[in-house]
């Protein structure tokens, strides 16, 4: 069958996908975007968390075919997404807890093109760069879903506690650091959009 | 050459110095979080198939007949492979023993061993196609464990054995076993007011990396193949995969791919050779991908163990002696077991000065899955049961166990029961100090929300089970001694290039190593050695690959102790051919260049003393300096198989944890709400990775405490919960906070004075965990993880 949706602000369309296929698989092997991981395939690890219409999903656990007309963001489009919503909501966004982008901010919202220039820390998201700074990244195998759930989290909620950090990650698993790093990553990107209010 | 996802150089600036002891970040850290890094399982390749493993279904049978045919006739497969289809008369391979079928020849030793292979041009097309081999399987009774290994008229798992065990083991189905006696321990226990003893068990755990066994091998023109592919020892995987594919060792070129984390799960091969004779007998590119059901089958786990220990002490708190027996379940394969068995018993007695012991380690072959490297490798087990020991006396003695374990710590200078000296700092009752010193968490932690319970706070979590009803709290403490590198007189050398030249009007220094790279930051340190060598700040990382020299594993927490040694080394080298060109130069312009001891800083030569002799883009202009060199760290011997003596081990390592849980009596859940370890590093080339080993670590432990464990039926040797569904692993929500108290005493013998430090905090994180359930349900608790029925006794 064939399959069109939009991956970080373009549109795409893959051909031959079979029923069966995940949007993870497409993603990865037909779409040449193999950010979002494959650590068990069965919804447990989230290393394959994406945003499906700003819902975090495990896309391993997504039909492609469910797909079919919808907005995916993947890690690698994750700097220019929350770039955007750094526009369309200044500061932090809303202190109201409820400050999602919408279906149609989404769809509105454009990736700027990749160029082969190095790219500088400063284009990566907030979240990202706390990631490195803070230490959370070990074998990397976690982050990209890590960063895309910790992400979503930060857009709902700018001033999480420990425990609302830990209920929002809950179905990210991460083997190497002992999650300790990746809490103090999502303190410090918390606290640095507190800083810049 | 048409792959995507093959790696390329990392290279890495910084604004300050970025030397050793600096918490510079990860190079690779932009890359993992932008998605861009490359894993195994993201390789690609135009034109490429899709590996599949067929794996049998059961866990001890003769193959009486296996047909391919339908297989083979299924549209889009492009080779179905069997035993019969090897291409050379090596047909097994192994790290130690090579005893590990490629492919099944005629009888399956486990369930999930590897059959048969398939590629096809899509995932699920091999996987259907694998799913059409008939294979008539005749089962043969299963040895799951020491009594039925060992009984008479037992089927051995591997008739006719020629390894350089089998003349010193008392039984064919015993891997390798090695005793340990110094002085006298009967007559000892004479001496002893209190003897305690007790029976342990160690489930059986899974590294759990989470990025699967995975790669891709291309077909090469000249005949042989170049396979990208996470592995913990590129030269060792080598080693094993030439022989089977019948190539000469150079026309397997191997390359690292990125590695989503190890913990010993891939010292061992998985689908490197698979791959390659698919690639090879289809003349195209093979991807081989494992899932999570595949991949709790493609490696090796924690052997699980069973343990009996004695310990005696005199009423003013003196350990008199040890007497112990350990028994790991190897499985149906050697893999690391006699260097598991060498590790078990050399440290079966811990961190404490005990001279008159008797102790023995033997490994199993059963049909259960075979077990090999995880973290800890042999101490963890023991460890386990030696500090469920020292709980056990200092109870018997009305003692305090930090005091007890305080008492009978060992120290620089003590003797160990292998007769080798502890010739570096060995902080043992001052980690327990400063874990004991610590201040306690808050009591009632879900209270401090308001008027309603913090759920998140409790045993059972979110799922509400308790507002507070049933808990109880209990602290509990734990230590434990790790060995760092390969031991028993292993040539645990490693190979570093390192080549500075100018670029741009920079020095910029390139660090070439075959080191896999797993996540521990290895890439880190090596490029902080090379600024604190070489005065540069730009350095260039290479991809690493079987074109440079054998680094050694990654593992026994060696690399930064010795890849980092072979890179400080090659550097030094480096830095000696810079200065002799430097006097060549300019050595008639200043008499320092004769005289001074002279060092590389700031991109320039200085004097010790700080005056600056010249730069180094003028010393080099267009010439490069290239250096590669191996390097050792001091010899190791084996150990007497009769006695056990012998200087095993290259250097110690310790830590000690205190651990506080809460504990619904109720409904045996557990929570645990602290987990702090005090660890000595010798010295924190990196303390930001250093942290998240000790943490990461800490993690691992305690989910062999409370949950983490793969379940085998006793009757079937089958595997029943291969998932991440069934086996439990540490969420976020589960972990406690993990503070680290780092300690720097430096060994004079090693790098900088460095210590190897992933282990450590994986031994005594799990029976710290295990002691503290204890204290607050007064319960015996003999085995680990403990579940819940085993608190409820439901």
């Amino acid at each position: 069958m064939r399959v069109n949706f939009t991956v970080n602000g373009r549109r795409h369309e893959a051909d031959d996908v079979w029923e069966g296929e995940s949007l993870l698989y497409v993603l990865r092997e037909r779409m040449g975007l193999p950010g979002s991981k494959n650590a068990c395939e069965q919804g447990e690890c989230g290393s394959c968390t994406v945003r499906l219409d700003g819902v975090p999903v495990c896309s391993c656990l997504v039909a492609a075919g469910q797909v079919e007309g919808r907005e995916v963001v993947t890690v690698e489009g994750l700097a220019d997404f929350a770039a955007h919503r750094s526009e369309a909501h200044p500061g932090t966004g809303c202190a109201s807890g409820a400050c999602g982008t919408t279906v149609d901010q989404a769809q509105r919202w454009k990736a700027k093109p990749t160029g082969e220039e190095t790219r500088d820390t400063g284009e990566l998201s907030p979240i990202q760069q706390a990631f490195i700074d803070a230490g959370a990244v070990q074998c990397g195998f976690c982050t990209p879903g890590l960063l895309v759930a910790a992400d979503e989290l930060l857009e709902r909620n700018p001033e999480p506690s420990d425990a609302d950090i830990r209920e929002a990650l809950s179905g990210n698993l991460c083997r190497c650091t002992g999650y300790e790093k990746i809490l103090d990553a999502v303190r410090l990107a918390a606290a640095r959009a507190d800083e810049t209010v | 050459m048409g792959v995507t996802g093959s790696p390329t150089n990392i290279n890495q600036g910084t604004r300050t110095k970025g030397g050793i002891g600096e918490s510079t970040l990860r190079p690779d850290g932009i890359l993992k979080v932008t998605g861009e890094f490359a894993y195994s399982s993201d390789m690609w390749h135009e034109d490429m198939l899709w590996g599949h493993t067929l794996r049998s279904t059961v866990a001890h049978a003769e193959i009486v007949s296996i047909d391919t045919s339908e297989a083979l006739a299924t549209s889009g497969v492009y080779a179905v492979l069997t035993y019969d289809d090897l291409p050379t008369a090596v047909k097994n391979y192994g790290l130690e023993i090579q005893d590990t079928p490629v492919l099944a020849h005629g009888r399956v030793r486990h369930h999930g061993e590897p059959v048969a292979l398939v590629a096809a041009d899509h995932p699920e097309t091999a996987r259907r196609a694998a799913a059409k081999i008939r294979i008539d399987y005749r089962e043969l009774p299963v040895v799951t464990d020491e009594a039925s290994a060992t009984a008479p008229g037992a089927p051995l798992l591997h008739e006719g054995r020629d390894d350089h065990h089998i003349g010193h083991v008392p039984h064919p189905n015993i891997v390798h076993r090695q005793p340990i006696v110094r002085g006298d321990a009967e007559a000892a226990k004479a001496r002893a007011d209190v003897v305690v003893s007790g029976e342990y068990v160690f489930g059986m755990q899974d590294q759990a990396f989470l990025g699967p066994e995975s790669g891709l091998a291309v077909p090469s023109e000249d005949g042989g193949v170049d396979l990208y592919v996470a592995t913990q020892w590129l030269h060792s995987d080598l080693r094993q995969i030439a022989p089977v594919l019948g190539l000469p060792e150079d026309k397997v070129r191997m390359t690292l791919s990125g590695v989503g984390g190890a913990f010993g799960g891939r010292e061992d091969l998985s689908m490197q050779i698979h791959a390659c004779l698919l690639a090879l007998r289809t003349g195209k590119p093979v991807k081989i991908v494992y899932n999570r059901f595949e991949s709790f089958f493609g490696h090796v786990h924690r052997h699980p163990a069973k343990l009996w220990y004695e310990h005696g002490a005199t009423r003013d708190g003196k350990l008199t002696h040890m007497k112990c027996r350990i028994v790991l379940d190897g499985g149906a394969y050697a893999s690391a077991s006699p260097a598991v068995v060498g590790n078990a018993s050399s440290l079966a007695v811990g961190p404490y000065v005990i001279d008159d012991v008797d102790i023995e380690a033997v490994a199993l072959y059963t049909n259960n899955p075979p077990c090999g490297a995880m973290r800890g490798f042999g101490a963890v087990q023991a460890c386990f049961a030696y500090e469920a020991q020292m709980d056990k006396v200092a109870a018997e003695l009305g003692m305090d166990p930090v005091e007890f374990r305080q008492l009978n710590a060992m120290e620089q200078g003590t003797l160990l029961p292998t007769g080798q000296v502890v010739d570096s700092p060995a902080p043992v009752a001052e980690l327990l100090r400063r874990v004991k010193a610590r201040p306690l968490p808050p009591e009632r932690q879900w209270e401090s929300a308001g008027e309603h319970p913090d759920v998140r706070a409790l045993p059972g979590g979110l799922s509400n089970t308790t507002h507070g009803e049933g808990v109880v709290r209990g602290i509990g403490y734990a230590v434990g001694l790790k060995n760092v590198g390969f031991s028993e007189g292993f040539d645990d050398y490693s190979t570093a290039r390192v080549r500075m030249e100018v670029i741009g009007g920079e020095p910029v220094a390139t660090v070439h190593t075959a080191m896999a790279e797993v996540g521990q930051g290895g890439v880190t340190v090596h490029a902080q050695i090379a600024r604190t060598e070489l005065g540069v700040s730009q350095v260039t990382i290479r991809p690493a690959d079987t074109a440079v020299g054998s680094a050694g594993s990654t593992s026994a927490s060696r690399q930064t102790y010795v890849t980092g040694g072979a890179v400080k080394n090659s550097c030094e080298a480096v830095r000696e051919q810079v200065l002799e060109i430097g006097r060549r130069k300019f050595g008639t312009y200043h008499p320092a260049w004769a005289t001074a001891e002279l060092l590389l800083e700031g991109g320039k030569v200085v004097t010790d003393g700080g005056e600056v002799l010249a730069d180094l883009a003028d010393v080099l202009e267009d010439e490069a300096v290239d250096v590669e060199l191996e390097w050792r760290h001091r010899p190791t011997e084996a150990f007497d198989l009769r006695t056990g003596q012998g200087n095993g081990h290259v250097q110690y390592s310790f830590a000690a944890h205190r651990a506080v849980v809460e504990v619904d009596t109720e409904l045996g859940l557990v929570k645990v709400i602290e987990l702090a370890c005090a660890q000595d590093v010798g010295k924190a080339l990196n303390p930001l990775s250093v942290l998240g080993q000790i943490q990461g670590g800490t993690l691992q432990g305690m989910g062999i405490a409370v949950m983490e464990e793969i379940i085998v039926d006793p009757k079937t040797a089958k595997v029943r919960n291969p998932s991440f569904t069934d086996y439990l692993l540490p969420t976020i929500l589960d972990t406690p906070t993990i503070p680290v108290d780092v300690l720097e005493l430096a060994d004079d013998h090693a790098p900088y004075g460095l210590r190897g430090i992933g282990e450590a905090p994986t031994l005594s994180s799990t029976p710290a965990v295990l002691a503290a359930i204890r204290n607050a349900t007064g319960l015996e608790l003999n085995r680990t993880p403990v579940r819940p029925e085993h608190l409820t006794g439901t």
